[in-house]
């Protein structure tokens, strides 16, 4: 399970756009469904959520992978699940006192960070094995991507589904909402019109456009 | 203490409010475990019976939590109470369905981080149900859960057979069918008045 550490990779950039852009947890991976569909009908919450998640992430990876050479293999996804409910518990308790608004805006969603399966599988799946400033990084690169993909979807959905951005109002007095993309529908309809749009680009990719050629060969 | 009727809960957590199309938790499995109406089934009730049992459990444990001052631990002690159910399932169901053991593979641990089973066992304590509403609260959750998870499988085994764009293949068509199910369930919300 643990590696001596003369045989770890080196710390790239890659390490940390990992998560944004190749494996992003919301659009490629499809981790972490639950809230983002709950919590994105506007951009706040997204943001919220999207941060609070990426300090659980940061926070319980560091600690499990300080811990990987202590924790026994078998018991190990407990552990792991009783960190991150440590660590769920804090930001649960802080956003409470920062903003009850928020707070009820979010809802159980809060709690429930603690069973985003992208917590638990970054835990098993690097963090477990790594050194602890590998994984911080790779966790940080995790988070952005989550946040980001929530805030993609939170945006459309606020902008069509209330006619603004961060609560501030685009169009003029006449706009008449959209109510249906701040609803549960429209969550599902959203991500699957992101998901089609990727899925669109990566079929083109090998037509090859100059740009898409760097991307690739900078491993992206 | 909340004065909802029994009745009221069912309906209303099974239809109205279901925990799959317009609560969003247990999402995971239900892209996951989708794909065919014999897995869905057993995963249905599988999920359903975690549900009731660690959400009793919940109940006690929160009876006991609240006595001695330490709220803090809620969360902590749920996750524990239902990674010990769900264990106990697994070993039950090996025992007396390999098969089944195996068609539901990694999904079956999975139940532990499904958010549906920690939400029932949260929202109970939030809405402060007592014994009677959180048993009716769990049952309609794990009803609403199965329900959701067999129409969207007979959903999905129809669609094997339809001819579909390359690109919109797999998980876009399956959150595009997802949001129409979502759509008419909406049509429920007139039901409780």
């Amino acid at each position: 399970m643990t590696m001596p550490t003369g045989q770890q990779p080196p710390l790239t950039l890659d390490t940390f756009l990992q998560g944004i852009w190749r494996d992003n947890p919301v659009l490629v991976l499809m981790l972490g469904m639950c809230p983002t569909m709950a919590v994105t009908n506007s951009v706040q919450n997204s943001l919220a959520m999207g941060l609070a998640t990426t300090f659980v992430l940061i926070g319980s990876n560091a600690l499990v992978s300080l811990l990987r050479k202590l924790v026994p293999g078998a018991v190990r996804i407990a552990t792991y699940i009783v960190i991150i409910a440590a660590f769920t518990t804090v930001v649960d308790y802080a956003i409470q006192g920062v903003s009850l608004a928020l707070y009820n805006a979010l809802g159980a969603f809060i709690s429930l960070i603690v069973v985003n399966c992208i917590i638990l599988g970054r835990a098993e799946a690097y963090a477990s094995k790594r050194p602890v400033l590998h994984t911080v990084v790779n966790a940080a690169g995790m988070g952005i991507g989550f946040t980001l993909g929530l805030v993609m979807l939170g945006s459309v959905r606020e902008i069509l589904g209330s006619g603004s951005f961060l609560g501030v109002a685009l169009f003029g007095a006449d706009f008449q909402p959209w109510v249906i993309m701040v609803l549960p529908p429209g969550g599902f309809f959203v991500l699957g019109a992101w998901l089609l749009l990727f899925s669109w680009l990566r079929r083109r990719k090998p037509k090859s456009s100059a740009l898409s050629v760097a991307v690739r060969s900078h491993g992206l | 203490m909340a004065s909802e009727s029994i009745p009221f809960i069912f309906v209303n957590t099974l239809l109205i409010n279901n925990f799959v199309f317009s609560m969003f938790l247990g999402l995971c499995p239900f892209l996951g475990v989708s794909g065919k109406l014999n897995t869905a089934w057993p995963m249905g009730v599988a999920t359903t019976f975690v549900m009731l049992v660690s959400s009793l459990s919940a109940y006690a444990l929160n009876t006991a939590l609240v006595a001695v001052h330490l709220e803090f631990l809620r969360l902590i002690c749920y996750i524990a109470v239902i990674a010990s159910v769900v264990q106990l399932v697994e070993m039950a169901m090996k025992k007396f369905s390999p098969t089944l053991f195996r068609a539901l593979g990694i999904y079956l641990p999975l139940i532990t981080t499904n958010c549906a089973v920690l939400g029932v066992a949260l929202l109970q304590t939030t809405r402060e149900y007592n014994f009677l509403q959180a048993t009716a609260f769990s049952l309609a959750a794990g009803a609403g859960f199965t329900l959701a998870l067999v129409l969207m499988a007979g959903l999905r085994e129809r669609l094997d057979l339809a001819s579909v764009p390359k690109i919109a293949q797999g998980a876009a068509l399956s959150l595009m069918l997802a949001g129409l199910l979502s759509l008419s369930f909406m049509g429920f919300a007139g039901l409780g008045g």
